[in-house]
């Protein structure tokens, strides 16, 4: 019996379903990034001593179940609430910890305000009612006003702003070598504007 | 002197298109290495708020867990009521379901990446934070701490009316 050649399969219709695969893949891809506020928090354990803070180092934020707005026994709109919140931390009215009074501060050496940076406290209190939008553009002002702050503070020591650091630090494509350089500075300036964001266990009421 | 051969005149080849599946799959191939796949089908209204001190999550390790709440979708308001109710994975489930939900996600995770973890709140912007704050509170109790309130970019005085 003669050897039957194979015949040649014809490949002119692959285009065609490379391309119904492709469109298909088209509509189906979503490149999208997850962005949102990092924040963390509290462990659970139990503090047993109590922490005496004095007034002047707390800035108390209350939202109630209008979505209303007190900073300090004061009702304020929520634009206001950044600037507040800066003139708070960066006030460097007297020392820390360690006696050493804030040097960086640019603030109004306040005798009613913080005293340091390190001392400084923000405590946001909400109530059940509160809707998650207001809580959120709230937590957004405060995180706005801490990269304020750190963003002065980095570009005067490394002519450039603490949040591209942050990016540049995220970013996988940065080397190691830059990395280390990049956390040192992150963590230089957040030494120098720690983030006490205190908040408060949910009322029982 | 050598002749130039007069060229044929007219009649402009055809391109040929052999070359186009090529093309295409190199297309394809990277449409799909680059497709993610929703694998959360949503049963919750989700429209997030809106923020502009955000910062990206990273997702390059696998270690970003989500919770979704928010009122059920209509499909499943004769089921599961009108109220803001959590979704984890494909189910409804109650502020309790929480902690268990979060200890085997984060059993199934590599090692390494286990105390890195991150979970992600796709909270709806007109939830209630009584809720927010019972989720937060589970949380605590299984070590979650960190945190990313998912938000979309844009300026957050759009969240007030």
């Amino acid at each position: 019996m003669a050897r039957r050649e194979i015949p040649e399969v014809n490949a002119g219709s692959m285009a065609d379903i490379a391309f119904l695969l492709l469109i298909f893949f088209l509509v189906t891809t979503t490149i999208e990034t997850d962005v949102g506020l990092d924040r963390k928090l509290p462990p659970m354990e139990e503090v047993d001593s109590e922490v005496t803070i004095k007034e002047r180092n707390l800035l108390q934020v209350l939202i109630n179940k209008d979505n209303a707005l007190m900073v300090n026994e004061e009702i304020i709109p929520l634009e206001d609430l950044r600037q507040r919140a800066i003139d708070f931390l960066d006030n460097g009215g007297g020392t820390n910890d360690k006696g050493e009074t804030c040097d960086y501060c640019q603030g109004a050496r306040d005798e009613t305000s913080s005293v340091h940076p390190h001392k400084a406290i923000i405590s946001l209190v909400n109530d059940r009612e509160t809707k998650y939008k207001t809580y959120i553009a709230v937590q957004n002002e405060l995180v706005a006003a801490y990269n304020f702050l750190r963003n002065r503070e980095a570009q005067r020591l490394y002519k450039t702003n603490f949040t591209t650091m942050q990016d540049d630090y995220n970013d996988p494509k940065t080397s190691d070598a830059q990395k280390d350089v990049l956390k040192n500075r992150i963590e230089n300036i957040q030494k120098m504007y720690p983030q006490y964001l205190s908040e408060a266990e949910p009322r029982k009421n | 002197m050598a002749k130039f051969k007069k060229k044929k005149s007219g009649e402009l080849p055809a391109v040929s298109t052999a070359s186009l599946p090529d093309i295409v799959f190199m297309l394809l191939f990277f449409f799909m290495t680059v497709t993610e796949m929703k694998n959360d089908e949503l049963m919750v209204d989700n429209v997030l708020p809106t923020a502009d001190q955000v910062q990206t999550l990273d997702k390059t390790d696998k270690n970003v867990v989500y919770i979704y709440v928010g009122k059920p979708h209509p499909r499943y308001q004769s089921k599961y009521g009108s109220l803001p109710r959590i979704q984890l994975n494909d189910k409804l489930e109650s502020v309790s379901a929480v902690a268990p939900f979060i200890l085997s996600e984060r059993a199934d995770m590599r090692q390494e990446v286990q105390a890195t973890m991150t979970t992600a709140l796709k909270v709806d912007n007109e939830t209630n934070m009584g809720l927010v704050s019972d989720i937060k509170q589970e949380l605590r109790k299984v070590n979650a701490l960190k945190v990313n309130y998912s938000t979309k970019q844009g300026d957050a005085m759009n969240n007030l009316d």
